[in-house]
């Protein structure tokens, strides 16, 4: 099947890592994207929040391109996108107000949209349309013994939950331990990360990320596996801070029940994308699945390094 | 004048009533009452204050006599109200009570409309529709059909139980079935009751006792209704016996086969305590069960292999027995058939499946119980001989107590569920005796609106139990700070406070709400009842008929009406009782003629029309091949009557010249 598929800004950006590792292991599976012509700014981010009928113009355009391109579904891996062109869809459903303004708009630039097209997420995609059996038959290096803090964040399942649970999502879950991960029980899976408080408001943005790494380790995950361009970024990228800040706060040893150790060596866990870790199954090269982007890097696991060492 | 039905003139008194300002205030009826005296066949036409009043029915009688009439319209209020009232003054003024048409101008006029001359000129179009209508009217007799005196209560919780001894004592036989191998329900899991904290055994297993005991109740327990036939004062039913491969009549409950069994320790949930305690496979639910006799669960029995009996077992059980030989293997599912006049429907509820909502974790993390759990855990009888003793061995020094789960909840269930408030405070309580541990209840509002309610909220707050406004967002085991750890944490945001609260407890309570059975629906069709749109079994009226239903002859009683706590199911029974013995009393009942018949000559016997009708009152005579309406069934819906492909149903009071009367009445432009 193809797909039109939405990059949005962050997997063209600090979020490359998501594309790079997307990209070869759909085509793995034999699923063909076709990048969405002169696609342009999703709406998210701060659009939404001043202006939210520009903000369903903005995503109405990309919508209407991709109908008119002819596929019949939409590919939206970033969480940001795929909330804001699912709500767009719901507003345009809704509210003929809303549904006037955007249809006014698109004609200036001669466009249409019927509101049909489905908006997708890989974890759909994967889980419902390719198929857990399908998935594990390519798994060449199963990732044995590597234990996962599956970390869902809040746009995929809030407001709308399209294709998972609300509060216990485990379409990742299930994926990961396909390739033979093992889950750490999470219970932050839908927990705010910060978003852009890390930028305006630094200090409960901070706290946000830093009570993820820190739960993630403490139930002894090796790698946190995250589905969302934000996420990543916010656990990735401000580890030298939440040092500073809470390095110094003990936690139970993970090695030693009784024994308490300071977190701060401890946050340097890997924060990787769940494409990521299917790529690493598959037995692509870290490079070809941009791991080396992480600011945390994730060492292979050893049944895979002994596997490609073979090889 | 017309001479319809007869050689009689049409003679018509027409009435329209001010409903004191309900309806004059929207509806110039001095104007109405003009136009409709200058209608064809209209011999008298006035307007009154109150028509219901006796002044007012009185105004008909003698108008009836003074004038000849022989034809009576009042627009009025909906004919739900008052067409009986109305009837039966035509009826004294010397008529037949069917040559009255009672027009609706309150409910279908003034009270949806905001323009006093359009609403006018709706009320003249109606009363004419009705003028033109009742001198169409044929007369009609009221017939009488017995009353079987016999009563099926079906459900033996605390409303059923109470149901059928109310009957019972009055001389009534009653047939009490219940699903379950005890009677009880779920009041005999209950530890103690609400705000005066009897113990909920004491007060029951009496009644309990009386039901097995008494001479005019048959009690089949494990037993479920599987058909009904039949009409108000006649239903035909069949129960399904299952087999619990013990005779009842032979089995005296020593329960000497229990403790002889091969298994010498209980190994398998046990459904009475909440699948906390365990049972044997021969066993019989608690102590007080009604009947007192075991049963054996053929899935976990050795002597069956998942169901099927292979007799490979070495049947201590049966040795234990000995001559009184009650235990049958072979025991097969029996089908009963009743007649009865009556039932009661008293089915009960069942609680909500906190499954529905993971984020209290209920099933993750093991201290995290339902209500009806905790009730178990701290009754003498429970699993733990009522130590709260927690699934992880520890006792708890702090409890939370979460109100409102699956209740007033727009992603579950919507509605109050009643009792959660008072059973949580009550649960208060008890843990706080039994533990001495801290409490904190998270409530939305408390609500206490019961005798006694709101002082046993008072007397929570003086013990030093934790009230905290708000709803909980999630239960969680991941802790903040170092004193979290091993915690559920409760996190809420304290509505009062303005504050969000993370609170650690050792333990859960969800405060679970009541919903209507898993297969509630079966029941509704199995019983020709109606629910309301959460699935509760609905009553014939919110106010004035809240027992009865859209089907003569059962009545409603206890949860599966409504959520309701146990003074209120035992008042709504007892009214239940009320009802059938007003119709056994009586001896008979009236049937309303509108029902449907078959002009047998025209009738082609393709029987279209007898699955559409939805009280089976339909069936093809074998000999002439006609359609056949059996009048006592017919409850004159008018499907047949819409279905029949040639025309030959017609239905009495809806006959086709009454109703294009009306019609036509309706259309003609009004002239003023």
């Amino acid at each position: 099947m193809k797909y039109s598929y939405f990059p949005g800004c962050s997997l063209k950006g600090t979020g490359r890592a998501y594309e790079e590792s997307l990209l070869p292991v759909l085509k793995v599976l034999g699923v063909e994207l076709e990048e969405l012509d002169d696609w342009n700014c999703c709406g998210a981010t701060a659009y939404m929040a001043v202006d939210e009928v520009k903000a369903c113009v903005m995503a109405s355009r990309n919508l209407a391109i991709a109908e008119k391109a002819g596929h019949k579904e939409l590919l939206a891996p970033c969480s940001a996108c795929y909330l804001v062109l699912n709500k767009t869809k719901h507003y345009l459903h809704e509210s003929p107000v809303v549904e006037a303004v955007v249809q006014k708009a698109l004609r200036q630039a001669n466009l249409t949209y019927s509101g049909n097209t489905p908006v997708r997420h890989p974890l759909d995609l994967l889980v419902n349309n390719v198929g857990i059996e399908e998935i594990k038959k390519h798994v060449k290096h199963p990732l044995k013994g590597l234990k996962i803090a599956p970390y869902y964040g809040c746009q995929i399942v809030r407001p709308y939950a399209t294709f998972d649970d609300q509060y216990n999502p485990t379409t990742m879950d299930r994926l990961l331990e396909a390739i033979g991960c093992t889950m750490v029980t999470y219970p932050l899976k839908t927990r705010c990360c910060g978003g852009s408080l890390t930028g305006t408001l630094p200090e409960p943005g901070l706290l946000c990320s830093y009570i993820l790494l820190k739960e993630a380790i403490t139930r002894g995950a090796d790698v946190i596996a995250t589905v969302c361009p934000l996420c990543q970024f916010n656990l990735d990228c401000y580890r030298d801070k939440m040092k500073g800040k809470w390095g110094h706060e003990t936690i139970p040893d993970p090695r030693n029940k009784d024994a308490r150790v300071p977190v701060g060596p401890h946050l340097d866990i890997p924060v990787v994308f769940f494409t990521q870790l299917i790529g690493l199954a598959f037995g692509l090269s870290e490079k070809e699945l941009g791991l080396q982007r992480g600011f945390a890097p994730m060492r292979k696991p050893a049944c895979a390094q002994r596997q490609s060492a073979a090889a | 004048m017309d001479k319809v039905n007869g050689n009689h003139d049409v003679r018509i008194g027409f009435y329209v009533c001010n409903c004191g300002t309900n309806i004059a205030a929207m509806v110039d009826v001095q104007a109405v009452a003009k136009y409709v005296a200058a209608l064809p066949n209209v011999v008298v036409s006035r307007d009154y204050k109150y028509m219901c009043s006796d002044p007012g029915q009185e105004l008909i009688q003698k108008d009836i006599k003074e004038f000849g009439l022989n034809r009576i319209v009042v627009a009025a209020c909906s004919p739900l109200l008052h067409e009986h009232t109305f009837r039966s003054a035509v009826e004294a003024g010397g008529l037949n009570p069917f040559f009255f048409h009672m027009v609706n101008i309150r409910e279908h006029d003034s009270w949806v409309h905001t323009d006093r001359d359009e609403a006018t000129a709706k009320a003249k179009a109606l009363a004419r529709a009705g003028i033109r209508r009742v001198a169409r009217h044929r007369a009609l007799e009221v017939k009488k059909v017995p009353v079987h005196p016999d009563v099926l209560v079906v459900g033996g919780g605390i409303a059923g139980i109470h149901a059928a001894l109310t009957l019972a004592k009055s001389g009534k036989k009653v047939y009490l079935v219940e699903r379950e191998p005890s009677i009880g329900g779920h009041m005999a899991k209950f530890d103690k009751t609400f705000p005066t904290l009897d113990c909920a055994a004491c007060i029951l297993t009496p009644k309990m006792s009386e039901v097995g005991a008494h001479e005019n109740i048959t009690l089949w327990s494990y037993s479920e209704v599987v058909k009904m036939d039949g009409y108000v004062g006649n239903f035909k039913v069949t129960v399904r016996r299952k087999p619990r491969y013990v005779l009842e009549d032979l089995c005296t409950g020593c329960q000497e086969c229990i403790s002889h069994c091969v298994y010498k320790e209980p190994k398998f949930p046990d459904a009475f305590n909440e699948h906390l305690g365990k049972r044997k496979p021969v066993y019989i639910p608690f102590p007080q069960a009604t009947p007192q006799v075991v049963l054996i669960d053929p899935e976990v029995c050795l002597n069956f292999r998942r169901g099927v009996l292979t007799d490979k077992c070495k049947k201590p059980c049966v040795e234990a027995c000995g001559d009184r030989k009650a235990i049958d293997f072979k025991q097969k599912e029996e089908l009963k058939e009743i007649k009865v006049g009556t039932i009661i429907v008293a089915t009960g509820f069942k609680t909500f499946d906190v499954g529905r909502m993971p984020q209290y974790g209920y099933g993750r993390y093991p201290n995290v119980y339902t209500a009806l759990e905790v009730e178990r855990l701290v009754n003498a009888s429970g699993p733990t001989a009522g130590d709260v003793l927690l699934r992880d061995g520890h006792h708890p020094k702090s409890i939370g107590i979460i109100h409102c789960v699956g209740s007033r909840d727009k992603n579950t269930n919507r509605w109050c569920s009643r009792v959660c408030c008072m059973y949580s405070m009550k649960l208060a309580h008890l843990l706080k005796e039994h533990t001495e541990a801290e409490i904190y209840n998270f409530y939305i509002d408390i609500r206490a609106p019961g005798k006694g309610y709101e002082e046993f909220y008072d007397k929570l707050l003086e013990e030093g139990v934790h009230f905290i406004r708000g709803r909980v967002g999630e239960v969680t085991d991941w802790a903040f700070i170092p004193e979290e750890e091993g915690k559920l944490v409760i996190r809420v945001e304290d509505t009062l406070a303005g504050v969000v609260r993370r609170i650690p407890v050792d333990m859960v309570v969800l405060a679970t709400g009541l919903e209507p059975h898993a297969d509630a629906q079966n029941v509704r069709r199995l019983f020709n009842m109606s629910c309301g749109t959460e699935g509760f079994f609905l009553e014939r009226h919110p106010k004035l008929a809240p027992v009865n239903t859209f089907t003569d002859g059962i009545f409603l009683a206890g949860c599966c009406q409504s959520p309701k706590d146990i003074p209120d199911s035992v008042a709504q029974a007892g009214a239940a009782a009320a009802e059938a013995l007003v119709l056994i009393d009586t001896g008979h009942i009236e049937q309303e003629p509108n029902t449907a018949y078959v002009v047998e000559a025209e009738c082609s016997g393709c029987k279209s029309c007898i699955p559409l009708c939805p009280y089976t009152a339909i069936s093809l005579l074998p000999d002439k091949k006609k359609a056949y309406i059996n009048e006592a069934l017919c409850k004159g819906c008018g499907t047949c009557v819409a279905a029949c492909p040639s025309g030959s149903i017609v239905q009495n009071l809806f006959e086709d010249a009454e109703i294009f009367s009306e019609i036509d009445g309706l259309l003609e432009p009004t002239s003023v």
